[in-house]
């Protein structure tokens, strides 16, 4: 109920966040959202001696747009994400399905990526979208894509004086895309969620992209559904469907088995391709 | 120690707090603002939802909770208790019989309020999805969604009319409570 | 008397404060010199404890005190089961604080005392305990068995009871053995009931104040039984009774959750008194999850003899109850309040029903929403669809052919009790209506023509219930150990205005408006002038609190007598002032009158005023016109209803989806409709959840898996869907307001309704069963492991449902999903038969 106690910075700078994370060693817990990271706290899962709180960095807000994409600081809400609608749809849809209202108005986009639950929704699209995270630490600035930046169950490229800035989404204008979630309850994680994407070039798909939450520790392309769907027409979606848990380890866990979760994808990755190609 | 200065209910308050004091502890403990509650320790049951404003400046609702009293330094913070006691929501609640026990309550209109803030005139769905943050043992729901419809549209005609006088009292002559 | 409130809508008082935030939670109360406890708890679901060390706890900054059981064994009294329910029955000896030994996760070993609640929980992490682990016992059927580890090593067993009903033995019935030997249909089913968690969304709560004025204690609770605990303080602490004042303040949702004293209030008296000054305990979500009894858990055997044409000939029930590690205050007796009701409706001829409780290194179970009802409205709801399945008759029709016509009221029942008023005819009938039975059914075979991957279902619940709990000579023969009458006082102020007094415990039901309602009417003041004060044992000194739907039909009632007798007084006095014989003295339209003088009259306001004055009252009457009552019911009430449900079930990702929920009550006389109302959706809601929602699990260590809400998922608003209810309302013959009670209605209708939908839905694919929580997954397992229907004639005993069995799953063609019969209608007897 009440968390053990810990120290608190709140730095103003990016290059203060670094400075004491660095500091502070493999001791402290960066504060985004907080949605994550408070019931940790005060179930006293983890006792982390200094709270890094990001929450005063100007820099780690706002979306701005870079060529044909978008550039999403890592302090966005899931609110300001589900906002941007048809400007970054698959990101909005995605975002609006994550929690509830309040939880929408303080998780944020770098907490959720760093954060890295296995069924989190927003590293699903950061992978079926390709985006680039830019990360700062001691050295300075790299990007890392989101397809090397999942490693494991709750574990990122990240090292512990690192930082999500802001993350690059490319532009997928012109695309279908659809996001489509089971879960046990509304406010529930996904028990299985599907990302998909699609360029329609004179009625055949020219190009797909296939993600899935909650089908392995970290989000999975189903490249297998994606080959299969190259340069084919929508009826080629039920077929190609049906390879969707290649590649992937799904968990039993309580929410479901792996073999439930098996199944779901497929029908979920076709009712994710239908709704796109038709969107 | 961090030192705070948060605006709850339209008063200003200074404190220093340890940092890992929860909002909702600050405003229990420190503030006496004991109408909002706590339900449960992993952000589920909304009991706690308050409205803070953002770093924008605009209100929203948030789980007291989840946040740190230091997180709402700087910012407003408004309570069940610092909606006047007649707002619509509250009223709409009142008539539809929206609550029993109570305990859900507070979290419960603030969360109504924070929805019917961004959303003038909710489906029945918008209004059962846009209250999924706050649970309810009691009351099934139904009436809830009721007052909620109730009051959204009580506040979009007083909205329509803004030079006329407050509107005439709607609720039934049943009110068993005090004006 | 007049009858302007009741069955008026009216809002309610509590209201105001509850909007505002002006509360008196438990946890919101704070007085002078408060200490606050942590209390470390049993990471083990069985071990020993070698060794306590509090030492490191007690250098901790402000820390006032620490101890363990070992430290309070002589002081902390017991925690008392007030139901043994046989003679011999085994009861465990339960302490607050564990001493020697630790049998569910979460059970208590030891507490600090601090002055504020951070520093307490800091300091739980400075006190050592050596434990030794033991076995775990968690299979109800591997604990009964040979050989089983022991949960209570001292006892030698883990069975704590056996319990029998069997109506040849009873003399209201026939011999089921008998009717097993001619039955012409024989339907055997296990079901189980899943372990549910009352999940009261206030947090239990505990201030003890010690050192009062007269010495005497003060104890703020979160509870439902004020009275009760009072008088099980004073009888296992030593404390004496009249020194110990309990108040119920404000309390958040209790639905038999609160039924209950609790380890926590013992805890917080024992340190209170150890130390001397006030403590407070508030439970966290966690800590709630793992140490406020759990609900339901039982395995349901049961077989049902019937004849070709669907008329029942023998009922027989055989549950397995797990009781958890210790017994609560009812623990035992939960399961055997469903055994009057596993005939439900229907007119049974023979019944025999048996309950064996059982020991495990689990949580506590005792009273959850409706208390043994649900279980037996689930078994024999569920039943009866399966009987119709079997000899090829619509449901409804099965229904109709066993349940008691409304003419054959009062209706004494194989299980012996006398049932007095009802209609399920006319509640069947507008509920159809209600739900758009026939249309839905007419889409129902739509879709099942098309193949529709969204296939439909309705299910069905016609139920009655026994609340209004209870007769206390009943409950002495149950061996329960209080009574079941409640209490009500009257006082008419002065100035006109009404004081009662009610031995009942509101937790969110608006008694403060329902009792105004009944006073208002009975006494003839205005509803604003009522005052009702409850909760508080030095105010509200005598009741029976409030659980079991009973405090209308009980409490309610000797609210009406204590009325009656304040009427009677006063009549003295108002012929006395109308110059009248008390003979020609009448009240009507709230006032008395001179019988043929109806324009000269005097309120019970102008009486009371002439008696606080006293200077002229008639010879031998004494200047009060205050009144208590006690009501002890002779029987239970039996309201009754028909629910139904229409859902809609993916066939591929097996999610169900509510379509639309009807349901018409028979509550008796309706105080207050929107009460009522409330009161249905509630239950409602958790019936729903029990369908498809919820169940509290264990890992094979005995660790709690669903132990926040994260993990229990009980439904948001996004979840439910709206509920569609009306009534009738065939007034109760038991009582004098002829109200029957509604409180657990809902939920012992519901969760039957919900999953005879989703069954009903499945049918075709040869689906008799799923087990709950009806969750997607597990109605997908359903589909594949049901074999594809085949044209085979029905045989006569059909096997126990296996649903849930993953390993044979025929996997479905990917692509197409499961497969789907083309015709119609199943084509074996197992589908069902539109009529």
């Amino acid at each position: 109920m009440i968390p053990a106690a810990f120290d608190y910075v709140r730095p103003t700078t990016v290059d203060e966040a670094v400075a004491a994370l660095a500091q502070a060693g493999d001791d402290a817990k960066v504060l985004a959202g907080g949605q994550s990271l408070l019931p940790v706290l005060r179930l006293r899962l983890a006792e982390p001696a200094v709270l890094v709180d990001l929450g005063n960095i100007g820099e780690l807000r706002g979306i701005r747009a870079d060529g044909d994409g978008l550039v999403i600081g890592a302090m966005t809400t899931h609110g300001e994400l589900a906002a941007l609608g048809e400007k970054a749809p698959l990101l909005a849809q995605a975002a609006e399905t994550v929690g509830d209202r309040q939880v929408r108005h303080r998780g944020t986009l770098g907490g959720s990526l760093s954060h890295a639950d296995p069924a989190g929704d927003l590293p699903t699209v950061a992978v079926a979208l390709d985006a680039q995270l830019v990360l700062a630490g001691p050295g300075g600035r790299r990007t890392v894509p989101a397809s090397e930046f999942f490693v494991d169950l709750f574990t990122t490229a990240l090292q512990s004086d690192e930082i999500v800035v802001e993350v690059r989404f490319p532009s997928l204008a012109g695309w279908g895309t659809h996001y489509t979630k089971v879960n046990r309850t509304a406010q529930a994680w996904a028990t299985v969620a599907v990302a998909a994407a699609v360029r329609r070039e004179n009625g055949t798909i020219a190009e797909a992209r296939v993600a899935l939450t909650n089908m392995g520790p970290t989000p999975v392309r189903a490249t297998a559904v994606e080959q299969a769907l190259a340069g084919q027409g929508p009826d080629a979606i039920e077929g190609a469907a049906a390879h969707a848990a290649e590649g992937a380890s799904p968990s039993d866990d309580s929410s479901a088995s792996a073999e439930y979760r098996t199944h779901l994808v497929k029908v979920l990755t076709r009712r994710a391709l239908t709704a796109a190609c038709a969107g | 120690m961090a030192n705070v200065s948060i605006s709850v209910d339209g008063t200003r308050y200074s404190d220093d707090v340890p940092p890992r004091t929860l909002l909702v502890h600050y405003l229990r403990d420190q503030l006496g603002k004991v109408g909002t509650v706590v339900g449960c320790d992993t952000g589920n049951c909304g009991a706690c939802t308050v409205l803070m404003t953002d770093p924008d400046g605009v209100a929203r609702s948030v789980k007291s909770c989840s946040v740190l009293a230091v997180q709402a330094d700087g910012r407003q913070v408004t309570t069940v208790e610092g909606l006047g006691g007649d707002h619509p929501v509250q009223r709409a609640f009142h008539e539809q019989h929206a609550l029993q026990c109570g305990f859900c309550t507070p979290g419960m209109v603030m969360a109504a309020v924070d929805l019917l803030s961004e959303v003038e005139d909710p489906t029945d769905t918008q209004i059962r999805e846009g209250l999924e943050g706050n649970l309810c043992r009691c009351t099934g729901y139904v009436n809830i969604a009721r007052a909620v419809k109730s009051a959204a549209a009580e506040m979009r005609s007083a909205a329509s009319v803004p030079e006329q006088a407050a509107p005439a009292e709607t609720a039934p002559a049943e009110s068993g409570v005090a004006a | 008397m007049t009858t302007a409130e009741v069955g008026r809508a009216r809002l309610r008082k509590e209201d105001s404060r509850l909007l505002r935030g002006r509360t008196k939670w438990t946890d919101n109360i704070t007085v002078p010199g408060l200490l606050h406890l942590a209390i470390l708890r049993s990471p083990h679901a069985h071990a020993k404890i070698s060794r306590v060390d509090v030492s490191a706890a007690l250098d901790r900054p402000n820390v006032v005190a620490a101890f363990s059981g070992a430290d309070v064994a002589e002081t902390q009294g017991v925690l008392a089961c007030a139901w043994p329910v046989t003679e011999d029955i085994v009861l465990p000896t339960y302490t607050p604080l564990a001493v020697t030994e630790v049998r569910h996760v979460g059970e208590p070993v030891a507490v600090v005392v601090a002055r504020d609640r951070a520093s307490a929980v800091d300091a739980l992490e400075a006190i050592e305990v050596d434990y030794e682990t033991l076995p775990v016992v968690l299979d109800l059927e591997g604990a009964l068995a040979e050989g089983a580890d022991l949960v209570h090593a001292d006892k030698g067993t883990n069975k704590c009871y056996t319990w029998v009903f069997d109506s040849a033995v009873a003399g209201s019935g026939s011999d089921v053995a008998a009717a097993a030997g001619e039955a012409e249909v024989t339907i055997q089913r296990r079901y189980i009931q899943q372990r549910l968690i009352p999940s009261f969304m206030e947090p239990r709560s505990v201030i003890v104040e010690p050192g009062g004025p007269n010495g005497e204690t003060t104890v703020y609770s979160a509870t439902q039984i004020p009275h009760v605990m009072r008088f099980l303080l004073a009888a296992t602490t030593g404390t004496p009774e009249h020194k110990i004042r309990v108040i119920a303040p404000d309390v958040g949702g209790g639905f038999g959750g609160k039924l209950a004293v609790t380890p926590e209030e013992w805890i917080a008296f024992a340190a209170a008194h150890r130390v001397g000054r006030p403590v407070k305990f508030t439970e966290t979500r966690s800590e709630s999850m793992v140490s406020a009894h759990h609900g339901r858990d039982l395995i349901q055997d049961l077989t049902l003899y019937a004849r070709r044409d669907g008329t029942v000939t023998g009922l027989d029930v055989k549950l397995i109850a797990n009781m958890g590690a210790y017994l609560g205050i009812v623990t035992p007796g939960v399961p055997l309040l469903g055994a009057f009701m596993y005939n439900g409706i229907y007119k049974f001829p023979a019944y025999r029903f048996e309950c064996t409780g059982v020991f495990t290194n689990t949580t506590k179970t005792d009273a959850y929403r409706g208390a043994g009802r649900p279980e037996a409205t689930y078994a024999i709801e569920r039943i009866m669809d399966e009987l119709a399945a079997e000899v090829g008759l619509d449901p409804m029709e099965v229904r109709r052919r066993n349940w008691i016509s409304h003419e054959e009221f009062p209706f004494t029942t194989v299980a012996g009790l006398e049932y007095d008023s009802g209609n399920y005819e006319a509640a069947t009938d507008k509920a159809m209506s209600l739900l758009g039975y026939d249309e839905l059914r007419a889409e129902q075979e739509q879709r099942r023509s098309a193949g529709d991957k969204v296939q439909l279902g309705i299910g069905i619940s016609t139920y009655t219930e026994m609340c209004g709990l209870a007769p206390s000579r009943i409950l002495g023969a149950l061996r329960y150990g209080a009574g079941g009458w409640e209490s009500a006082s009257v006082r008419v102020l002065p100035t006109g205005k009404v004081e009662v007094v009610t031995g009942s415990s509101p937790h969110g039901q608006g008694h403060e408006t329902a009792w105004s309602q009944i006073v208002a009417d009975q006494l003839g003041v205005p509803f604003e002038d009522v005052e009702v004060l409850h909760g508080d044992t030095r105010t509200a000194v005598k009741g029976m609190d409030t659980y079991g739907s009973r405090s209308l039909s009980v409490g309610g009632v000797a609210l009406a007598m204590a009325c009656q007798k304040v009427r009677d007084k006063a009549a003295k006095v108002a012929a006395h002032m109308l110059e009248a014989s008390p003979d020609d003295i009448e009240f009507s339209d709230g006032a008395f009158r001179v019988r043929g003088t109806p324009d000269v009259t005097k309120s019970i306001a102008d009486v009371a005023l002439a008696v606080f004055a006293a200077h002229d009252l008639p010879d031998g009457i004494e200047p009060t016109l205050d009144s208590e009552a006690t009501f002890d019911p002779t029987t239970f009430s039996f309201p009754h209803g028909t629910h139904l449900c229409a859902v809609e079930v993916d066939t591929e990702t097996g999610e169900t989806a509510i379509r639309r929920y009807a349901c018409v009550d028979d509550v008796g006389t309706v105080i207050n409709p929107l009460i009522v109302e409330g009161q249905v959706h509630g239950g409602v809601a958790q019936g729903i959840a029990q369908a498809l929602y919820e169940e509290a699990r264990y890992d094979a260590d005995g660790n709690l898996l669903t132990a926040s809400f994260a993990d229990y998922t009980i439904p948001s608003a996004a979840d439910l869907p709206d509920i569609h209810s009306d009534r009738t309302e065939t007034p109760a013959t038991s009582n004098p307001l002829g109200v029957k009670g509604v409180g657990e209605a809902g939920t012992i209708a519901a969760t039957p309704a919900v999953v005879n939908a989703i069954v009903d839905a499945l049918r075709p694919f040869g689906v008799n069963d799923v087990p709950m929580p009806c969750t997607p997954e597990r109605v997908w397992r359903a589909i594949q492991a049901a074999a594809p229907t085949q044209a085979a004639a029905p045989t006569d005993t059909a096997a126990p449902a296996e649903a849930a069995a993953p390993a044979e799953a025929v996997a479905p063609t990917e692509a197409a999903g499961p497969a789907v019969p083309g015709s119609p209608h199943g084509v074996t007897g197992e589908g069902e038969v539109e009529q």
